[in-house]
């Protein structure tokens, strides 16, 4: 590939795959994901909070990989894959992270909701890899760091996270054909 | 905040990166993880004309397990790293470190050489390359040198890169089998940066204490084996060199007793693991 210098005077093209949909807009470099994806592609459920990776707000997930939108430029994202909360329900249900951050009221505000399903999601995903650590309260703690809650005091989001890691696991490890 | 607007190039060799370097120069910034570069941006602490993104290179992503070190290249991520199998005994200082750095969240896109070039006080990963009296690799278009960890580290936020060079790898030293490391750190919360963090070594010749968040630049000491009394002296003569200032995050007499406090565990940590028949049996 020869590289060309995009400059910062003009709008540049940007495609990607949002929540398995392929999508594209155009976005000046210093354009951030987050203001991409919330006022070019009218994805506004990922918020903007600090903007310098403090609060986690902006967390999505960028190949699959979560990471602050605030930190990441629109321009970086061309031709790869990023998934939002949007992505999370699907027909308009809730999924089972969704779902349980409602039965456990791990949520008051929201603000800092969608950012933190998104880390989640990625941090639930890697439970399913072959060795790793079964999940505890200090690895979920240890996750949530990452993200800054004023209403919740992170306890319902705690148990929110190992009910699904628990209940992903269980169904995750029940035999092939078994109706238990 | 937003950043003032620059212009964009996205390189994927190390070739590409030095020559649009040497062609810029200090007007550019290169661009790797973006967790540190990109917040400066956003408020506007930083306005560069040109942004050099090395985030995709694959080139400059490699981590190679040479005979003496682990060589990491310049857009390698934290997670990376985090996440060899093996990195607890191949470089244990950085297994131990590691989940002190900020989050997963920053770690996935953060890149180890990036936090290095940096270079803040408060970083664990220059503190951890100083302990291990590692090196860098400095590359323009023709030439490549390499320095050494101590000479690389000249102030706040300042090291020994020009503007015109690319710090294309970092290498981390191999563990000799049997030493023993400990890492002690106090932040206001869990992956803030360190008020505070203290590397220690024990190996056969003796101890290595390495503080960072301190003075305005990672500092390390050697010193004989030493414990009790003689290892507490050691450890208040180190706090009073370091230049500890008053700062409303912490106090100059907060930051030398974590010094005191967080030496001492780090070196009881080390020594703990030390173990000098594991030496002679590699």
């Amino acid at each position: 590939m020869t590289s060309c210098i995009l400059s910062r005077h003009t709008l540049h093209p940007v495609h990607l795959t949002l929540n398995q949909q392929v999508r594209s807009g155009h976005a000046h470099p210093r354009l951030l994901l987050t203001d991409f994806l919330r006022h070019e592609l009218g994805a506004t459920g990922t918020h903007v909070g600090c903007e310098h990776g403090a609060c986690g707000a902006c967390t999505v997930r960028v190949d699959g990989v979560a990471s602050r939108a605030c930190l990441m430029l629109a321009v970086q994202v061309d031709g790869r894959q990023v998934d939002t909360v949007e992505g999370l329900g699907s027909n308009g249900a809730l999924n089972d992270l969704q779902a349980a951050f409602k039965k456990h009221f791990a949520l008051q505000c929201g603000f800092c909701t969608a950012g933190i399903l998104m880390s989640c999601a990625d941090w639930l995903e890697q439970l399913d890899m072959p060795n790793a650590a079964p999940p505890d309260e200090a690895s979920v703690r240890a996750m949530l760091s990452g993200h800054i809650c004023r209403c919740t005091g992170y306890t319902p989001i705690v148990q929110a996270v190992l009910d699904v890691a628990h209940a992903r696991r269980a169904i995750s490890q029940t035999p092939r054909g078994s109706h238990a | 905040m937003k950043p003032a607007a620059f212009d964009y190039l996205r390189v994927d060799s190390s070739d590409e990166a030095v020559h649009a370097l040497a062609k810029h120069g200090e007007d550019a910034r290169i661009l790797a993880g973006g967790q540190s570069l990109m917040a400066i941006l956003n408020m506007r602490l930083a306005q560069p004309s040109l942004l050099i993104d090395i985030s995709r290179s694959r080139e400059l992503a490699n981590i190679k397990l040479e005979k003496f070190a682990l060589h990491i290249g310049a857009a390698a991520t934290q997670a990376k790293v985090e996440t060899r199998p093996d990195l607890a005994t191949e470089v244990p200082l950085l297994a131990l470190a590691f989940p002190y750095i900020s989050h997963f969240q920053i770690r996935n896109r953060g890149t180890v050489a990036g936090s290095i070039a940096h270079a803040d006080p408060s970083a664990e990963l220059p503190l951890c390359l100083l302990a291990l009296e590692g090196e860098l690799v400095l590359r323009k278009p023709r030439s490549r040198r390499v320095v050494k960890a101590v000479d690389f580290f000249t102030g706040m936020l300042l090291t020994a890169r020009l503007a015109d060079e690319l710090l294309e790898e970092v290498r981390f030293p191999i563990s000799v089998p049997g030493t023993g490391y400990g890492f002690k750190e106090f932040a206001m919360r869990h992956g803030d940066y360190a008020v505070c963090a203290v590397a220690a070594i024990v190996h056969a010749k003796g101890l290595r204490i390495a503080v960072g968040g301190v003075a305005d630049r990672p500092t390390a000491i050697n010193l004989p084996l030493l414990a009790g009394s003689a290892l507490e002296d050691a450890l208040n003569e180190l706090a009073w060199s370091l230049d500890a200032k008053d700062e409303p995050q912490a106090s100059a007499l907060l930051r030398r007793q974590l010094v005191r406090t967080l030496g001492l565990q780090a070196v009881a940590q080390a020594t703990a693991a030390y173990n000098p028949q594991k030496r002679q049996a590699a």
